[in-house]
């Protein structure tokens, strides 16, 4: 306890878990009450993001340098392991705190508007309350088993809102696709909590970054192979090669739950796992190569797939992919700050864009729903023009778009270009990062290119939503718009939090990381840069984004396209990118079917019908039933029988007593 | 405070729980003589019946509070942390027992207030059995526990399978305390007293136990094991749970069994601490228990008799605490008494809120649909079987926990194989209970419509839920209180969980 408004960093995951418990007793017991629902909603939010604030600034004047932990109960006393249910308060996880209530208040509020005449109304706001809850632990927690349980929440949440409208089977699908994938990755996060406590004697993180340095070798096996199965995890929640695929297919859920569970927050958990540890991470040289590589590898091969997506959503979701690559370049390359930057910004940009998407596809629906048209209201193809539409989305997402773009001085312009840099300069002590380095400024072409692709084909050029559907397109109400403007000016001015000091800034998040940060960045510095390459570096960075920019206007042509009922299949290459490398198929023919096989034709013909049925099953219930028959044979309801066997009872008791 | 009995001030408050209970009694006898006939005087009875047993917890509490204890005296009372914690038990399973019979009574027609004073005759016996530090004691005590039980089984006293279970219950009953008695004489005359602190010192120093002293503990827990419903003495068990009135089946697998359980441990620990035979015959009586228990319970599609095999495989469990014993054991049997307590009582509560007329004929496929039409209840009485079955995240599941540590960290690794073994062979019949009320369809429309409990019943459901989830989670402080009582039986009331 600090005696401070720190202390009341409790209040901030308990207000949206009080939110989840009455918006779900709200939709069992009386589903309509909507305005309820509503104000419980994204009020428990709103005020989770006070609380937030206040913690900030109380937490700022004590000068912490290290965390402030609360231990609230002994959760898990077994031996020599103690676990306590205990929040950690420091800059890294406010950082995350402000983020969460921030940008997850905004995405309530949008709900309201967007959801508002679905039957599933409180059910919705309680599972996206209990998120906010889940998440908060996540990123509070002072502990891997605590995480864990944040981590674990987050999955289900996400799993169930995925799976929201469940009806469609397509739907039901991708839930179970995503909770598959994510079951691979958490074997990774449990394996490497098991290794962390053989071999530190903890689990809290204070002690265990106190312990490791000592415990492990650097650069040994066992830290190696920790940090490999920690980031196993990641790749699975934060949508990393080679367990991306379940994220494309999870925005079969509600947009906003895209833009707050799917871009802004829950995918960024594994950014954030890597910074927590980044002691863990500087000590194992290796595994920091594979989450660069990984990381880098991701950012490209995303990209190239969102260059044929038609579904506007799933363009975004490939972009979220590839920018998450550019995180775990980042936390891979040793440069945290630049990492949390590029989470913080492309919070804002991404909750844009998918909010604005949904805005573009409320409109569509509403209008398809007018003419009762069954189009494809997210087929890029059946848009077009909707700038004349709705002036204010498309400005806002343009901005948005310039951000992700680089341009400067758009806020991903600053955090992009620092990961750039970063790893630019770790090339010079090992050669290795140039080639990432090399992949990203690829990445960074493509994802100019295909993001002006996305605003060419859906707000410029002809319009070809349909004749008497055109009549129907404008703008969506304020509840809609109003979160957006606001996302818009963080996306233009959220540079600001670090502007570097080549720019003469001041660096502001880097020096409010730096107790965080500092251990790892201690054992493994970040290698200086001349700031004649750094402008150099700039200069290379801005042209590739201005190039992908032009590049798009020039080459596609929107009055060339035709809605997608009459659009023909894509050749050549462009099919190959379209249909995503085919690495759904891979997957498919490499292991689900095999396992498929194996499970039937040997596990459940051969062993389950055989050996478990045939022989365990059935022979337990034989044998259950020849003593069910004694003991019927027994329990005759006669007094005389029970006195018989009372008796016997009595004798081997006074056997047993006398022997 | 330490109380010494031989004064009289101090032995009345040694029993000012039992004082206020008898009191209580005694005037809600004589409201009861003159006012017998309408539904009102039956709930009037009910509250007062309430009133009397939380003023009862109420001095509980202040001698805990207080810390009071009989410590460095012979006495026939004990007073220690482990009486009032099983005190406490006794209680709140006979609060909760009253809960839910408002509406069970009135439904059934029984309206007869005397079910309430006979029902807190029966707690007093309880509470004087976990205080008794002598044989006699404990075996008036017993007695008047049971003879107030006999006659609540035969309640229902219209129906024939009512008084068939009282009847039965009471022959049987009367034919294991003739054991028990003859085993205390037994006793008495291999050590000359029947104070259970004055046998444990004559045998620390005997050289062998004797053939007479064997005999008379053998017995003993004949005795004790008929209350408990261990196999082989558990004949009656299903008979008489099976026809009891519901609310009395609820009182009968909780509040008897905890008490019968209470008397066993300080017996076995205080007087037979140095004589090592009886673990051998724990040991025995654990393991048939827990087999027959759950391999009976599969075959049964009878709700109530499901549960009725069910209480005698927990009591299977309660066992190997038994046979763990130590400190770890005796906590580790107030945390598990505690949830199975709540669970029990959570699913008869339900069970009720089913059934008509005995409810003897509900089975576990009457409940398919229920999670659709009653979703509160089924929601409880799912939490109830998880916990049963000992699922994480419900207290039935730290209670087992703590009895399978206790029983490893006394060696006993066979014993806790064949507790986990046994409880996978009961999720064969608490899971279908969940089946059938999530996943398969109404057998006919509105066939749950009367499916209700009044405000008392649901309260009552409601704390059992709440319970059983808390402790589930949070179970440090039942733990904290359970370990400070469990040393208070081995080190003669050293320690005190009271603040």
């Amino acid at each position: 306890m600090t005696g401070t408004t720190v202390d009341l960093i409790w209040l901030a995951p308990a207000l949206p878990l009080l939110g989840f418990v009455l918006n779900g007793t709200l939709a069992l017991a009386r589903p309509t009450a909507k305005t309820l629902v509503s104000i419980i909603g994204a009020g428990v939010l709103l005020a989770a993001f006070g609380v937030a604030i206040a913690v900030f600034s109380a937490f700022t004047g004590l000068h912490a340098e290290a965390p402030v932990v609360f231990r609230y109960w002994s959760w898990i006393p077994v031996g020599t392991l103690q676990v306590d249910f205990a929040l950690q308060v420091d800059q890294l996880s406010l950082v995350m705190l402000l983020v969460v209530t921030g940008v997850g208040s905004l995405i309530h509020l949008f709900s309201i508007g967007y959801m508002k005449d679905d039957p599933g109304y409180a059910r919705y706001f309680a599972y996206l309350n209990l998120f906010v809850f889940f998440m908060l632990v996540l990123v509070l927690g002072a502990s891997f088993p605590v995480m864990f349980v944040g981590w674990e929440g987050v999955g289900l949440c996400s799993y169930l809102l995925i799976g929201f409208w469940f009806s469609e089977e397509a739907n039901a699908n991708a839930g179970r696709k995503a909770f598959i994938m994510n079951r691979i990755g958490d074997f990774g996060f449990m394996v490497a909590m098991f290794m962390i406590f053989w071999s530190t004697g903890s689990l809290d993180f204070d002690t265990v970054f106190a312990h490791a340095p000592t415990a492990l070798t650097a650069g040994g096996t066992a830290i190696t192979a920790i940090t490999l199965f920690l980031f196993l995890g990641c790749t699975g929640k934060s949508a990393q090669i080679p367990l991306y695929t379940w994220l494309p297919d999870a925005m079969a859920g509600p947009t906003p739950v895209s833009a707050l569970i799917h871009a802004a927050t829950m995918v960024t958990a594994g950014v954030y796992l890597v910074a927590r540890c980044n002691l863990l991470f500087a000590l194992a040289p290796v595994s920091s190569a594979v989450v660069a590589g990984v990381g880098a590898l991701t950012a490209l091969f995303a990209a190239t797939i969102a260059l044929k997506q038609w579904d506007i959503k799933k363009v975004l979701a490939y972009s979220t992919i590839s920018q998450l690559g550019y995180m775990f370049l980042a936390v891979g390359t040793g440069a945290m700050t630049a990492g949390m930057f590029h989470l913080v910004t492309h919070a804002f940009f991404k909750a844009l864009l998918f909010l604005g998407s949904g805005s573009v596809i409320f409109a569509l629906h509403r209008a398809y729903h007018h003419t009762h048209s069954h189009e494809d209201a997210q087929d890029m193809r059946n848009m077009g023009g909707l700038a004349r539409y709705m002036p204010w989305t498309a400005a806002l997402m343009w901005i948005a778009t310039l951000a992700i773009a680089g341009i400067p001085p758009f806020s991903g312009f600053l955090s992009k270009d620092e990961i750039l840099t970063a790893a630019f300069a770790r090339g010079s002590v090992e050669p290795i990062w140039l080639v990432f380095w090399g992949l990203s400024l690829v990445a960074a072409l493509l994802t100019a290119f295909y993001m002006t692709r996305l605003m060419i084909y859906t707000f410029h050029g002809p319009n070809r939503t349909g004749e008497q559907e055109q009549t129907h397109l404008h703008e969506a109400p304020w509840i809609l718009t109003g979160p957006l403007v606001v996302l818009g000016v963080l996306s233009a001015a959220g540079g600001l939090l670090n502007v570097p000091e080549l720019y003469h800034g001041g660096e502001w998040l880097h020096h409010w990381l730096e107790p965080v940060t500092h251990p790892g960045a201690a054992l493994r510095p970040e290698p200086p840069l001349v700031s004649g390459t750094e402008w150099m570096l700039v200069g290379v960075a801005v042209a590739v984004a201005v190039i992908g920019i032009v590049g798009a206007w020039q080459l596609l042509k929107p009055e060339r396209l035709v809605p997608a009922r009459t659009a023909s299949a894509e050749r050549g290459f462009a099919r190959i990118l379209r249909n995503k490398w085919y690495v759904d198929e891979i997957y498919d023919a490499l292991i689900v079917r095999p396992l498929v096989w194996l499970s039937r034709e040997v596990l459940w013909k051969q062993i389950d019908q055989r050996v478990i049925d045939g022989a365990a099953v059935n022979g337990a219930a034989r044998g259950t039933r020849a003593l069910g028959w004694a003991n019927r044979w027994l329990q005759t309801g006669q007094v005389g029988t029970y006195v018989a066997v009372f008796v016997v009872g009595v004798l081997l008791v006074l056997w047993r007593a006398m022997s | 405070m330490n109380l010494n009995p031989a004064i009289p001030r101090d032995l009345l408050l040694s029993l000012l729980p039992e004082l206020v209970l008898t009191g209580w009694a005694l005037v809600l006898l004589l409201f009861v003589a003159w006012r017998h006939r309408t539904v009102w005087d039956l709930r009037i009875a009910g509250w007062l019946t309430l009133l009397a047993l939380v003023s009862t917890a109420v001095a509980i509490w202040w001698l805990w509070w207080n810390r009071a204890g009989v410590r460095g005296v012979v006495s026939m009372i004990a007073a220690d942390d482990f009486r009032w914690v099983a005190d406490w038990v006794f209680v709140g399973a006979a609060a909760l027992t009253v809960l839910i019979s408002f509406t069970y009574l009135e439904r059934e027609r029984l309206l007869a207030p005397e079910y309430h004073v006979l029902l807190l005759l029966g707690t007093l016996g309880m509470m004087l059995m976990a205080a008794g530090a002598d044989l006699i004691v404990i075996f008036l005590a017993l007695e008047l526990m049971s003879v107030a039980v006999y006659v609540l089984a035969g309640f229902d006293r219209r129906r024939a399978r009512s008084a068939e279970a009282a009847l039965k219950y009471f022959l049987l009953g009367a034919f294991a305390s003739g054991f028990l008695l003859y085993g205390i004489a037994l006793v008495y005359g291999a050590t000359g007293t029947t104070n259970l602190v004055l046998i444990g010192a004559r045998l620390s120093i005997a050289m062998r136990a004797s053939a007479m002293l064997l005999a008379g503990l053998a017995l003993l827990i004949v005795g004790f094991g008929f209350k408990i419903a261990a196999v082989p003495f558990h004949m009656w068990a299903p008979d008489v749970y099976d026809g009891a009135p519901t609310p009395v089946t609820a009182f009968m697998a909780t509040g008897v069994k905890a008490a019968a359980f209470a008397a066993l441990f300080r017996v076995m620990y205080q007087a037979f601490a140095a004589v090592p035979a009886w673990h051998d015959i724990m040991w025995w009586l654990a393991v048939i228990t827990m087999i027959g228990g759950n391999l009976f319970a599969l075959g049964q599609r009878s709700l109530k008799r499901m549960l009725a095999y069910s209480s005698v495989a927990h009591a299977g469990y309660l066992l190997v605490a038994v046979t763990a014993g130590g400190v770890a054991g005796t906590s580790a049997f107030l945390v598990y008494i505690v949830a199975y307590t709540l669970m029990s009582l959570g699913a008869f509560a339900v069970l009720i809120a089913k059934g008509r007329a005995g409810e003897s004929d509900v089975t576990i496929d009457d409940l398919s649909g229920l999670a659709a039409r009653r979703p509160w209840l089924a929601f409880a009485l799912a939490v109830c079987m998880l916990s049963l079955l000992g699922f994480p995240g419900t207290a039935g599941f730290i209670g087992k926990w703590y009895i399978l540590i206790a029983a490893t960290s006394a060696g006993q690794n066979t014993l806790a194989a064949i507790l986990v073994l046994t409880s996978v062979v009961s999720a064969g019949y608490y899971l279908p209970v969940i089946m059938a009320m999530y996943m398969k369809p109404e057998p006919i429309e509105a066939a749950h419509v009367d499916v209700c409990l009044d405000r008392w019943g649901r309260a009552a459901v409601a704390a059992v839920v709440v319970g059983l989830l808390l402790f589930g989670v949070w179970p440090n402080r039942l733990f904290d209180l359970a370990r400070a009582a469990g040393d208070s039986v081995h080190a003669g009331g050293t320690t005190t969980a009271a603040p």
